[in-house]
């Protein structure tokens, strides 16, 4: 103990010392690897070597910049629809759950509990071609005869969606939840509308749930590739899919390695233009 | 001309009557739709483990049997997955909650320099997407040549995406955390390692629980990280994926229900042990 009380100012960096040096051999130092691998040329047979070969990336654009931006698109799109579908539940929990909160939150979770990929099959069995759905829909005309679910960007999109969804609803909530309810009731005592108090006075100070939720279901849905493996046909394939077989069935690391960097930047440019569309309406907001 | 009805006052007063039904509990109808949709997939996950299926798919409902039950390890290949995931999320749940919680108290216990670099370290991995941690690793452990992958590279893959959540969860309770108890102690002579022993660990014990479970849960559900690391070993999840491209055998939405029940049994009876609780106080 007196070793600690001598060298009170080392106490921190003790505690810190392995966890740090876990994340930093096995998560900083493998991004350089891969930053190194991706500039490499070579093939699996007659090895790689370090070239500054800049080509990966062009190359990787140029031959897949459709799957590129369909993942933006697809993760785009998913992020919208899981906002739109859970802020609506995400209000009605936090705002009339009353003492059932707690166990509404849990049935959110809950679906959650079955492994990803079992949820992901689930979806197929769901949307498969002598389904329910197709077979409903195609009753009602709203698909052809010979029309499917599965195989479509818009399966991948469902799946994408419904895997994602704890991960916007749960932020929602949390933000919701923290909103004094007679910052409502004022608004409402001068005047204000049920809608004008609730654009005006609760989408406001819920902006915090919306963009920590949008940027918690954007990012891992932009590298997906499980749903479009099991739900997709080839054409709905995002980057996830070609960095994957890339890198475990074509074994070329240099390309896959260039494709992972790209993903990487595309989100965070997607990430900073989207941070400053949401800044710069906070900034009006708090200006009205 | 006259064809269209024109509602009398009874009929307009019943129409208004179900509009404002409708308007009043629109919010509330949405929500249990919603429900449904969300458990959905797991109902069908659950009816599936029933099949009896006549073909190597199981996608259309054939006939009911307990056999899949009965026989839940009948697939060569599954009982030895279920137990190398478990086996892996319990040891790297323990490491990963050690390193985290210790990293939590250093950051909302001390002043250091070099706090704002670890927040930005902890924060990084969680918003990396998974195929970039795995294969970021993947490269890492491809270039290092006296690696076998297997076991070990899927424990630590498993330690470091985890690492984050348990410091997140751990550092939520701590900040909320009454200092004056620790000072109190440390006043009536306990010495900081008492102090710890005594008073931090019983009150952040279910920031810390909370941590394991969480770990746990990530780890045995990872798919992706895992498939970039694991060699010739297989995972459950790594086990589904491997059966969903010759047709999923029912024995795996057998686990998957059992797996659901076992985590909302665990999560309700957390829920309504808090409510007891909240109730005498």
């Amino acid at each position: 103990m007196s070793f600690f009380h001598r060298h009170r100012g080392l106490t921190p960096y003790l505690l810190l010392g392995p966890g740090i040096a876990w994340l930093a051999v096995f998560f900083v130092v493998p991004l350089g690897f891969l930053a190194y691998q991706s500039l490499q040329s070579g093939n699996f047979d007659i090895g790689y070597a370090f070239t500054w070969s800049w080509g990966n990336y062009w190359h990787a654009i140029r031959d897949y910049h459709a799957q590129f931006v369909r993942s933006l698109e697809y993760a785009g799109l998913a992020t919208v629809l899981a906002l739109v579908i859970s802020y609506p539940v995400a209000y009605w929990i936090a705002f009339r759950g009353g003492r059932w909160k707690n166990l509404l939150l849990l049935f959110i979770v809950a679906p959650f509990f079955v492994t990803y990929l079992i949820r992901t099959l689930a979806w197929e069995t769901i949307l498969s071609d002598n389904g329910f759905v197709v077979n409903t829909l195609q009753s009602l005309h709203v698909l052809g005869p010979s029309g499917r679910l599965l195989a479509t960007s818009a399966a991948v999109v469902t799946g994408i969606t419904y895997n994602f969804l704890p991960f916007m609803a749960l932020p929602l909530y949390v933000s919701l939840e923290q909103i004094d309810g007679s910052l409502i009731e004022a608004a409402e005592d001068l005047y204000a509308s049920k809608l004008q108090a609730f654009l005006r006075v609760t989408l406001p100070l819920s902006l915090p749930g919306v963009v920590a939720g949008t940027l918690l279901t954007f990012i891992p849905a932009a590298g997906d590739f499980i749903n479009a493996q099991l739900l997709g046909a080839p054409e709905n394939h995002m980057i996830g899919n070609v960095i994957q077989s890339k890198f475990l069935e074509l074994t070329d690391y240099p390309a896959a390695a260039s494709m992972s960097f790209i993903l990487m930047g595309g989100i965070l440019v997607a990430v900073a233009i989207y941070a400053r569309i949401v800044g710069t309406e906070q900034l009006t907001g708090t200006a009205a | 001309m006259s064809s269209i009805a024109v509602p009398n006052a009874r009929e307009r007063n019943v129409l208004a009557g179900a509009l404002a039904f409708v308007r009043r509990h629109v919010l509330t109808v949405y929500s249990l739709l919603f429900f449904a949709y969300l458990l959905l997939p797991i109902a069908v996950v659950m009816v599936f483990s029933f099949n009896h299926p006549t073909g190597k798919f199981n996608y259309t409902w054939q006939g009911f049997t307990w056999d899949n039950w009965r026989y839940w390890d009948g697939v060569p290949g599954i009982r030895s997955a279920i137990f190398l995931s478990l086996e892996i999320g319990l040891v790297a749940s323990l490491i990963a909650t050690a390193l985290g919680t210790m990293i939590a108290l250093a950051l909302v216990r001390y002043g250091f320099r070099g706090r704002a670099t670890t927040n930005i370290l902890i924060f990084l991995p969680l918003s990396t997407p998974e195929i970039v941690l795995g294969a970021s690793l993947l490269t890492l452990f491809l270039n290092l040549s006296f690696v076998t992958f297997g076991f070990w590279t899927i424990l630590i893959a498993h330690i470091m995406f985890c690492i984050s959540f348990a410091v997140v969860t751990v550092k939520a309770r701590l900040v909320g955390f009454d200092r004056h108890l620790e000072e109190a102690a440390m006043d009536l002579g306990a010495n900081e390692w008492t102090t710890f022993r005594k008073v931090t660990l019983p009150l952040t014990a279910p920031a810390i629980l909370a941590a394991l479970l969480l770990c746990f849960a990530i780890s045995i559900d990872d798919f992706v990280v895992t498939y970039f690391n694991s060699g010739s070993e297989v995972t459950f999840p790594l086990f589904v994926w491997g059966a969903a491209r010759i047709g999923a055998p029912p024995q795996v939405n057998v686990i998957g229900t059992a797996i659901f029940i076992v985590a909302v049994t665990a999560m309700l009876f957390n829920v309504l042990y808090q409510r007891r609780r909240e109730v005498r106080a």
